[in-house]
């Protein structure tokens, strides 16, 4: 592996709330290199935003709080980094693209100011100079009429065109990382294909790395190299795209892969998509030992006594089953 | 925002104007109790005269038509005349307007310069020490009425320690300075009862609506952008909080108008609000018409601003 960028290491981040503790991220470590495009895929609520937000800080805490771990960033540890010395690497170093274009970009400024404003704040550009960079940077994500639309306002924009000039928020200071948390999850279909398109062409021209989380196993086939595969708050299978695909060895990333609904299978008449059955198992008492067990078939008594650590199992590729 | 959007707004306030005059000038022919009220008693004023009276001032026409006769002197700058005062409505009124708009004004904006500030803080510091010392003491700031917390002013600082005078006059004698001085001293209580009384409830719909502004997503987007936490809370989240605040302030304008009333009364403050307890208790009926009508025109007012601001505050009204 090349010089890793981002490594982070047995990460717990968790929640107080009024039931008690909700054990989100829980042990989580994962690795970025320089370029590459890591995937992080899971069922909903298994703890992907939460690890995401966490790399920048943007948990509330509280509730929120780092039980333990290390975040390293280039060397530097940055749970224990003061907040101005974040925010420095906010948007700069590491940016965000987050989950839902309708509500992420603030309704009462032109999206030309909410892109001129990291250019502002980090590059100290006059506003007329950053106000010409936001237009670059409407145009780069292939918003039409950018010297126009740079005036605009977020709600006269659709889905697709908003979560465009979210991009071009997080690209205006050419970080080293983008975190893309589910993109496309609230687009249309058509929409998703060009928006993940759009990051492909973005990461072609600055070569940052990216961390892409999603829920769909499709979009990590087209478009990651590694693959890390979280659930309930752990991470239980890391390995290269095509090793993955090829030789799935945890129980549940099986049943990740087989629930790709296929083309082959729909021409036929009848898509096959399987879904793994059961439910997620709650994040406030997880239960001892794997916590997939109550939804394995081939669970066993030691299963559920002790939990299964990740281990090596073939070059680059871990796994957290006794399997 | 568009010329379109404040012209509609203007075509709004007057049928609003129109309607609420009728109301009240309806609701005030059926109230017991009439200017000639006493002539009647009079011995030494003939019966005769009396319904000639009535009938020159068309007192026992029917409401509408006294309305609409109403309504088109009034246009033509002709409030009617105070039997009490002796005096023209219109001069009476504009005598006492600037004092309690001055007094209004003044509350309105200490209200506001306290309550915005305290409210961000509470809440970007829940449930801290910060936030609790602000929420109790809106909390009595609100609970407590204006004639209350105005006695209590006056009791301490005009009669236990003598500093400033409860009364208030118009008629100093000073120039300069002095006037200015003389005038600020004897506003400080009445400005400090109504502004806070303000104040204490804008705190608390500051503080909730910030509450509900912080946790939204594109706060997030802009705490990733590295601008800092000061500038994510004056930037993008103020802004937007204060748009339903914005609402709520112009709703709550009659209720700022009932304390003026009410503190005009204790500190005796010679404006518009304590004309209109009088020339009710004297049943000077077009005096109170005209008060009651301008304290209407000033909610609607108000309500107008409110409706500018926001239209200024939220890009999206504009487009409606
Ligand atoms: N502020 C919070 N307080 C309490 N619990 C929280 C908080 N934020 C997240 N959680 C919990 O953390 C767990 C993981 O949530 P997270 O948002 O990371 O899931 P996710 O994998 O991103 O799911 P999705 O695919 O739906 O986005 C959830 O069970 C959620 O209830
Ligand atoms: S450890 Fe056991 S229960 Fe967990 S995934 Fe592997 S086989 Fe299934
Ligand atoms: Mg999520």
């Amino acid at each position: 592996m090349t010089e890793a960028l981002l490594e982070i290491k047995d990460l717990k981040t968790w929640f107080k709330t009024d039931d008690g503790m909700v054990r989100a991220v829980d042990g989580v470590s994962m690795t970025i290199a320089r370029g590459e495009t890591l995937a992080v895929v899971g069922e909903s609520g298994c703890g992907k935003t939460v690890t995401a937000r966490s790399v920048l800080k943007l948990i509330d805490m509280p509730p929120g709080r780092f039980e333990a771990g290390q975040i390293v960033w280039r060397g530097r540890d940055l749970i224990p980094l003061p907040a101005a010395d974040m925010d420095k690497i906010r948007a700069r170093e590491i940016a965000m693209v987050f989950q839902e274009p309708m509500t992420s970009l603030n309704p009462v400024y032109t999206v030309g100011d909410q892109i001129a404003e990291s250019l502002r704040t980090h590059h100290g550009l006059s506003r007329k100079e950053s106000i010409d960079g936001a237009v670059e940077m409407l145009k780069l994500v292939q918003i039409p009429n950018a010297e126009r639309r740079v005036h605009d306002y977020p709600h006269q924009f659709s889905g697709g065109m908003r979560q465009r000039v979210v991009i071009a928020i997080a690209l205006a200071c050419k970080p080293q990382l983008l975190i893309a948390d589910e993109p496309t999850t609230a687009l249309d279909v058509t929409i998703q294909a060009q928006i993940l398109e759009l990051l492909g062409d973005m990461k072609a021209k600055f070569g940052m790395a990216i961390m892409l989380i999603t829920h769909a196993m499709g979009v990590v086939a087209e478009n990651a190299q590694r693959v890390v595969v979280m659930y309930a708050g752990k991470v239980v299978e890391e390995a290269p795209v095509e090793e993955l695909f090829g030789n799935p060895r945890h129980p549940y990333t099986q049943g990740l892969i087989r629930s790709i609904p296929r083309v082959d299978a729909r021409t036929r008449g009848h898509a096959r998509l399987e879904q793994i059955p059961g439910t997620v198992p709650s994040l406030l008492n997880p239960p001892a030992g794997c916590r997939f067990a109550n939804r394995c078939r081939f669970a066993t008594d030691p299963c559920r006594d002790s939990e299964p650590p990740l281990r090596q199992v073939a070059p680059n590729h871990k796994v957290a089953c006794i399997l | 925002m568009s010329r379109d959007y404040l012209f509609r707004r203007i075509l709004i306030a007057i049928p609003s104007l129109l309607g609420i005059s009728l109301v009240l000038f309806t609701v005030l022919a059926l109230a017991p109790g009439d200017p000639f009220g006493e002539l009647v008693t009079n011995p030494n004023v003939p019966a005769e005269i009396r319904l000639a009276l009535r009938a020159k001032f068309g007192l026992d026409d029917p409401v509408w038509i006294r309305y609409v006769r109403w309504l088109n002197a009034m246009l033509q700058g002709d409030w009617g005349f105070s039997f009490t005062s002796r005096m023209d409505v219109d001069t009476l009124i504009m005598q006492r307007l600037p004092t309690t708009v001055a007094v209004i004004g003044a509350a309105q904006i200490l209200a506001i310069v306290v309550a915005i500030p305290v409210g961000v803080l509470a809440a970007t510091r829940p449930y801290s020490l910060f936030d609790q010392i602000a929420n109790t003491l809106a909390f009595v700031g609100f609970s407590l009425p204006t004639f209350f917390t105005g006695l209590l002013l006056i009791l301490v600082f005009s009669i236990q320690l003598d500093w400033l005078p409860f009364v208030y006059r118009t008629d100093i004698r000073a120039s300069g300075w002095q006037w200015w001085w003389e005038h600020i001293r004897q506003s400080i209580m009445p400005v400090t009862v109504l502004g806070l009384f303000q104040g204490a409830s804008l705190v608390r719909y500051v503080r909730s609506s910030v509450l509900d502004v912080i946790k939204l997503d594109y706060v997030t987007t802009a705490r990733s952008k590295g601008i800092g936490e000061p500038k994510v809370v004056t930037r993008h989240v103020v802004r937007n909080a204060l748009i339903p605040v914005v609402t709520l302030v112009a709703l709550q304008m009659p209720v700022v108008f009932g304390g003026a009333i009410v503190t005009e009364q204790i500190f005796r403050i010679p404006g518009i609000g304590s004309l209109l307890i009088s020339s009710i208790l004297a049943n000077d009926t077009p005096v109170v018409m005209g008060v009651t009508f301008v304290f209407a025109c000033l909610v609607v007012l108000f309500n107008l601003i409110a409706d500018i601001l926001y239209g200024w505050l939220d890009p999206r009204i504009t487009f409606r």
